[in-house]
């Protein structure tokens, strides 16, 4: 933004400068090209639909062993094949558009493919990606509660509910998301799960441990937020709600939150990017979230180049389309 | 109605000060009491003590006989009872107008929003303000502010109004139509405690004058006696400054 302080520019400053910029970008494009080729390195960016959305062959096999009794063509399309066998019969049905592999008459071993069909199936990058926002979404909402209440603690008049706050803040933000992980599904996760196997009870999957990490990591941060987001809100407007009879609670509920929340959405906004994008450590503990499987990809299909820049591309939407929401919400709360 | 004995308060900022010394004043009902003084001189704490915004040291407070310092006492039915307006006017910045008015008639005294939005607009006519009603406080004068606050803190149907300063921070020409307000509200016979600066409105409204200097009450009296025949030379030295 321009803040007109400075001395004025001209149109040719501005198109100078703007064609700068397109040729910076240009040229470090250019470069990353000319460089891949240096290394023979080939871009196979067809390669890459199929890991979001493919064809998969279906066959349907024998189950037993026999003559193949009749085919029958249904009006809707759907082809029936009976098998006859040694005192027993089975049909199998082929979906519309099932070329059958067998004719009537033919002696069939179990297992051999009696049709096969192409159908869509969401390929592993959508699945990740899937993952990823389920992740993000469950610990943005724990993560919410948990600030909100450990903010309110914060400020409170309470000593041991004061304290409690400052340690789990101090502890949180002064240790690694990385090692935190760590604590909570091998250290956590063994002894929760250990002690449901003893009990005989189902076991929690990886997922829920790395949802409450990423939960508390910025449950301490969003606690913050709303700290100075409450603070900020003037010494005035408590006194105002509390002379006139409202207790504390009704006066942090009907005038000092809705104030606060208002505030605290623009840096609410970058701690749930921030979340978002440190979902990317959970593949370490098993969780099958989209950098995980882009590195499984790119074992396959050894084209990491293409997969890299997908995956961060695919961040990046997810990110922005959290920002585009936020951008909303505030302007929507500015004009009421 | 209400009684303040030996009231004391000191401030540690960062080493102590004295802000009420001793402080003894009785309020009678239907009486308008302006409380005047340098800044500094505490009549600003005097009066926040009085529904607990501060709490006193030493002393005691009692409203219609109801122990306002005493830990037992349900502080918020007594703030419910005691209107109070702000300097800054200090209106709800997400709220409209007669949403200001409702929120406290709701939460507090739990009637019904139409009702409690029926008794706000009585009050909005009665300050002046009625065809503002949908509107954010952001958009009104500081005059207009002002009168809604007081029109929010009759909504509580209090027995007493207090006034920190109503009319300091406004433009000189709105000045007038608060104190109007506030005028009509004497008349009406509402027991009222004002810190202000307006000698006009005290000499014009006031039963009592208290004078206060250095977290003391130095001279109270009738209008007429305080500011036509002051006892106190430090009194005198003040009207003669502002006069």
């Amino acid at each position: 933004m321009s803040s007109g302080l400075g001395k004025p520019r001209s149109r040719a400053y501005f198109a100078t400068w703007t064609a700068a910029f397109v040729l910076l970008v240009l040229g470090i494009v250019w470069a990353l090209g000319y460089a891949t080729q240096k290394v023979d390195y080939v871009w196979r960016w067809y390669k890459v639909p199929r890991y979001f959305y493919y064809q998969d062959d279906v066959e349907i096999h024998a189950g037993i062993q026999g003559t193949v009794a009749a085919i029958v063509q249904g009006s809707d399309g759907v082809t029936t094949i009976i098998v006859k066998g040694d005192g027993e019969q089975e049909s199998y049905s082929l979906p519309k558009g099932t070329g059958s592999r067998v004719s009537k008459g033919d002696f069939i071993y179990p297992g051999d493919v009696l049709g096969s069909y192409k159908d869509w199936k969401v390929g592993i990058l959508l699945i990740g990606l899937w993952i990823t926002l389920k992740v993000s979404f469950l610990a943005i909402i724990a993560g919410i509660v948990l600030g909100l209440l450990t903010g309110l603690m914060r400020i409170s008049d309470n000593p041991c509910f004061r304290w409690l706050s400052i340690t789990y803040i101090e502890l949180i933000r002064g240790s690694p998301l990385l090692v935190q992980i760590f604590i909570w599904y091998f250290v956590v996760g063994t002894l929760i799960n250990s002690m449901l196997g003893q009990a005989g009870l189902p076991l929690v999957p990886p997922l829920w441990f790395g949802v409450a990490s990423l939960a508390f990591f910025s449950g301490a941060y969003i606690a913050e937020i709303v700290r100075a987001g409450i603070q900020s809100i003037h010494r005035g407007q408590t006194e105002a709600a509390r002379s006139l009879g409202m207790n504390g609670t009704q006066c942090m509920v009907h005038v000092i939150l809705p104030q606060a929340f208002k505030r605290i959405l623009p840096p609410l906004a970058g701690q749930f990017i921030s979340l978002v994008k440190d979902s990317s450590l959970l593949g370490i503990i098993a969780i099958r979230e989209l950098t995980k499987v882009t590195r499984e990809v790119i074992t396959t299909s050894l084209q990491p180049f293409e997969l890299w820049f997908m995956c961060a591309l695919l961040y990046l939407v997810l990110t922005f389309a959290l920002s585009m929401l936020l951008q909303y919400m505030e302007k929507r709360m500015i004009n009421s | 109605m209400i009684r303040a004995e030996n009231l004391s308060k000191y401030f540690y900022v960062p080493h102590k000060m004295v802000a009420l010394n001793n402080v003894s004043a009785t309020i009678k009902p239907g009486e308008v009491v302006v409380v005047i003084g340098p800044s500094g001189s505490g009549k600003s704490t005097f009066l926040r003590c009085l529904n607990r915004l501060e709490y006193a040291d030493k002393g005691h407070v009692y409203i219609d006989g109801v122990d306002v310092l005493a830990p037992k006492t349900d502080i918020n039915k007594v703030r419910a009872e005691v209107g109070m307006c702000f300097q800054s006017f200090n209106l709800f910045p997400h709220k409209t107008v007669l949403e200001n008015l409702i929120m406290a008639q709701h939460v507090v005294l739990k009637r019904s929003k139409k009702d409690a939005a029926e008794r706000g607009m009585v009050l909005l006519k009665k300050v002046g303000i009625h065809e503002k009603s949908h509107v954010y406080p952001d958009q009104l004068s500081g005059g207009q502010q002002q009168r809604v606050a007081i029109a929010r803190a009759l909504a509580m149907d209090p027995k007493v109004m207090l006034f920190d300063e109503p009319t300091s921070a406004l433009d000189p020409e709105m000045i007038g139509e608060v104190l109007d307000v506030m005028k009509a509200l004497a008349r009406d016979g509402m027991t009222m405690v004002v810190v202000t600066h307006e000698m006009g409105f005290a000499r014009e409204v006031a039963d009592r004058v208290l004078f206060m200097d250095k977290g003391e009450i130095v001279e109270e009296g009738t209008p007429e006696h305080f500011f036509t025949n002051p006892q106190s030379d430090r009194t005198k030295l003040f009207l003669s400054q502002i006069l």
